[in-house]
């Protein structure tokens, strides 16, 4: 037998082969090796006679332990369900006002309820709630719709435009595109809702303008917006003379605004959430603007 | 480049792009304005393109006889430029788009520049187009002088280098103009599909004809790895992409696997595209550039024979792991959890392998970066095996799925592992190929190491720490038993290491770039003929032995 070479380094023959000056050592496979690969082998048989894990045909081995992991989520959620039972029922049942004056359950609404918004409201509304251009600030008690927990809770079921049968309807009209106002009259009354937020607007050079725009206001926007431009909860009208912009309070977007109209559209949550978490979040919305002055 | 083929072979290659540039016009044609079209244009201008190359030099000379007594070096040098191409535009779209996740308005609001369509140029970049060439150089130069044969055809492996290349230039269009299957890692379409299972073949049918014709007696462990990374890609490959097409006229396609069955199968083909593309391929690198690099022989040949068939048989299994605590059955989870970690041993063994290899040549590795390079490698691939499996537990998957983490792990082992040892490869390969006493820069070299280390640190820790807080706050709850942050919350947690992710990221993108230059310089350098005199096939085996 050929008597293989041995090297220096570690004294352990090669095996006899060479490529291209590559040469491999005879050293065999190292105890702690094998003790590892065993090691690790005995824990995946165990698991094999303890979990569900050989295919059958058309069953398969369940294991002794006899879990699955539909069955653990199942009652996981059950459990956790009981566990917040407690005040989650109280939140769905009672009156809003009490639930406001009982500082347990507000403390609870504030912490869930800043996950629930986290989650469901802060990508159009922040997670501040103060909003954004096209999206209302929540914080402010300026309301399209009304403040207070009930008709928050109501806009929040229905939605705003959405497919809902009692589905908030909002829609402004686009005055100029659809040839109901003339450009000319476009510009007169965005002039006159211009003024209206900005006195300083009013100068003699604009003021015939402005007056025209308010006979057209007085004609055209008045029914819903109201003949003080205050605005109409009933059909989500804002106000017209406050501070406060949906969509931008500037010339130029005033302008756009009755021009192309406004269709803002809010999600229906009804299916999304349950009772207690719409409840929850109307709750903690309302919280938002009295807590942030 | 066309010089070392004969007048016949530089006829079929014109034949073969003629019917490359039909096939494109055929799919210009089909597909008309749909995205399909666009890529048939892409094909007829690759096709013409090479064809100019091959007619410039069609009446060049014949190359001569001797042609066979020697190595077929040319596509393995082109491979490398390729390679190193793709990783500088690979790494940068990946930088681009670590980017975007710290700073969202980087996407400059168009489509093509979306964070979906970035992210599959970088991994398509990174996986097929650095590493999928670093490969194909590689194997070309490892099976001809572990086999001491010259590649068993002189038109297929051009075929196979451009036709791989041309399927990475489809896929990544693809991915800008918004075509994609929408599976991992196989995002490319049915007609690019078809095309890489012939080029792959092919690839296939070369390697095994050159071992074929091998002058040595024993197939070297390397080439095991080699054809293990050929065969089973070619199998995963065909399977996973089983699509019918909307029509022969759109780029659209869609699966023939339904359901639960088709996460299934996407995640096996995903985990061994992991196994065989970037691990059993870059351990054939490693068993080849790192013995001869530290000038030792491998420390342990039976504990080589119980990492391969360990990782090709355990690996097979794992895939399921990817679909803990989903629709998938749970018993599917089980045995994908199990195997994974059957599958620690066989991989540590080759890690460990690699390391005891160095035994007596730790001073080279302190002084030499190249070999430092795979020696970080090797230890990245332990580390990064050893968390993979402990993530396929599904306890510990609970805490890490969807998360950071994941990408954390992966990254350990693309950067760490797979492009640590292809630069290493290189940096021993590109000399020896060019025949130049060393690389041009040692200086950059060291340069490199360092860059590639601190980017793969950094980025790592970054996504650890990341992932784990991230797959806290999603379990954290209240007291109430409700969870106690919101999604954005968590997102907000990610910003500094968005930012450190990133950083990372750059460092190991501007290594590459030093490397493209020392690659360059050492091209440009005077060659020398006396120290590379042996490298060809028909030298006898002591003037070998006696190197």
């Amino acid at each position: 037998m050929e008597v293989n070479e041995r090297d220096p380094v570690t004294g352990r023959e090669t095996t006899g082969h060479e490529w291209n000056g590559i040469k491999e050592l005879d050293t065999p496979v190292p105890r702690g090796v094998l003790l590892f690969l065993i090691i690790t082998h005995i824990w995946a048989i165990a698991w094999w006679f303890f979990a569900p894990t050989w295919p059958l045909g058309t069953t398969y081995t369940k294991g002794l332990l006899g879990f699955d992991q539909k069955q653990i989520v199942e009652e996981q959620i059950v459990d956790s369900q009981s566990e917040r039972a407690a005040w989650t029922s109280r939140i769905e049942s009672e009156r809003y006002d009490a639930i406001l004056a009982d500082e347990g359950l507000m403390k609870i609404v504030r912490s869930t309820g800043r996950q629930l918004f986290g989650d469901n409201c802060a990508a159009c509304h922040g997670s501040d709630g103060r909003g954004r251009a096209n999206y209302p600030d929540l914080t402010d008690d300026d309301w399209l719709w009304g403040g207070g927990p009930e008709l928050i809770e109501q806009t929040m079921r229905v939605g705003i435009n959405t497919q809902h049968p009692d589905s908030r309807i909002a829609q402004m009209p686009s005055f100029g595109r659809d040839g109901m106002l003339e450009r000319d009259q476009v510009r007169s009354v965005a002039a006159y809702v211009y003024s209206l937020t900005n006195p300083d607007y009013s100068t003699p050079e604009t003021l015939k303008r402005i007056t025209s725009g308010q006979e057209v206001f007085a004609t055209t926007c008045a029914a819903c917006h109201g003949e003080d431009a205050k605005g109409n909860r009933d059909v989500g009208a804002p106000n017209l003379t406050d501070a406060y912009w949906v969509y931008g309070g500037d010339m130029q977007t005033i302008i756009t605004s009755v021009h192309s109209g406004r269709q803002g559209h809010m999600p229906t949550w009804d299916e999304r959430l349950t009772g207690a978490e719409i409840r929850m979040l109307s709750l903690y919305v309302h919280d938002l603007g009295t807590r942030q002055p | 480049m066309i010089g070392q083929l004969t007048s016949g072979e530089r006829q079929s290659a014109v034949v073969i792009l003629l019917i490359v540039a039909m096939v494109g016009l055929s799919m210009a044609a089909l597909g008309r304005t749909d995205p399909l079209g666009v890529h048939g244009v892409i094909v007829m201008l690759f096709s013409g393109g090479l064809l100019y190359v091959v007619l410039s030099s069609f009446y060049a000379p014949a190359p001569t006889e001797e042609r066979e007594a020697s190595y077929y070096d040319d596509p393995i040098k082109i491979g490398i430029v390729l390679s190193m191409g793709w990783a500088v535009f690979g790494m940068l779209m990946g930088v681009w788009v670590a980017s975007q996740l710290a700073w969202p308005d980087l996407a400059f609001d168009a489509a093509w520049s979306s964070f979906g369509r970035l992210r599959p140029t970088h991994t398509t970049g990174v996986i097929f187009g650095f590493g999928g060439n670093a490969l194909i150089a590689t194997s070309f130069h490892v099976v001809q002088r572990t086999s001491r044969a010259r590649l068993a055809g002189q038109l297929s492996p051009w075929f196979v280098l451009f036709g791989f290349n041309l399927f990475c230039i489809l896929a990544v269009t693809g991915y800008f103009m918004g075509i994609t299957q929408s599976k991992e890692y196989a995002e490319p379409e049915w007609y690019a599909d078809l095309w890489l299972v012939v080029v792959w073949v092919t690839y296939f049918i070369l390697y095994i004809r050159t071992i074929a014709r091998r002058k040595e007696p024993h197939i070297y462990v390397a080439n095991w790895y080699f054809m293990a990374f050929i065969l089973v890609v070619a199998i995963l490959h065909i399977v996973n992409n089983l699509t019918l097409p909307v029509s022969w006229g759109h780029a659209k396609s869609y699966t023939v696997w339904p359901g639960v069955q088709d996460a299934m199968v996407q995640w096996w083909y995903g985990h061994n595209a992991v196994a065989f593309f970037l691990t059993a391929g870059f351990l054939g690198m490693l068993y080849y550039y790192l013995p001869v690099r530290a000038q030792r022989p491998i420390f342990s040949y039976r504990l080589s024979i119980l990492s391969f068939w360990g990782i090709t048989f355990f690996y097979m299994w794992a895939g399921s792991h990817h679909l803990h605590y989903t629709a998938l059955p749970h018993w599917v989870q089980t045995l994908g959890m199990t195997f994974s970690v059957m599958l620690l041993v066989p991989s540590w063994a080759s890690a460990g392998n690699a390391l005891l290899t160095l035994n007596g040549a730790w001073h080279k590795v302190r002084d030499d970066a190249t070999l430092r390079f795979m020696m970080v490698a090797a230890v990245f691939y332990g580390l990064s095996t050893f968390e993979g499996s402990f993530m396929a537990i599904r306890p510990v998957n609970s805490l890490s799925h969807y998360t950071d983490w994941t990408v954390g792990h992966v990254h350990a082992g693309a950067l760490g592992w797979v492009a640590l040892i292809t630069f290493g490869s290189f940096y021993t390969l590109v000399p020896a190929l060019w025949k130049r006493e060393a690389m041009y820069s040692a200086r950059l070299i060291e340069v490199h190491f360092w860059l590639a280390l601190a980017g793969t640190l950094i980025y790592v820790f970054a996504m650890w720490n990341s992932g784990i807080i991230q797959g806290l706050m999603w379990r954290t709850y209240t007291e109430e038993g409700t969870l106690a942050y919101s999604f954005v919350d968590s997102l907000v947690a990610m910003y500094p290491y968005y930012i450190a992710r990133a950083f990372g990221g750059l460092l190991f993108l501007i290594g590459a770039v030093v490397c493209c230059y020392n690659i360059w310089m050492t091209v440009r350098a005077k060659p020398v003929t006396s120290s590379r005199s042996g490298d060809v096939p028909v030298v006898s085996v002591a003037s070998v032995a006696g190197e």
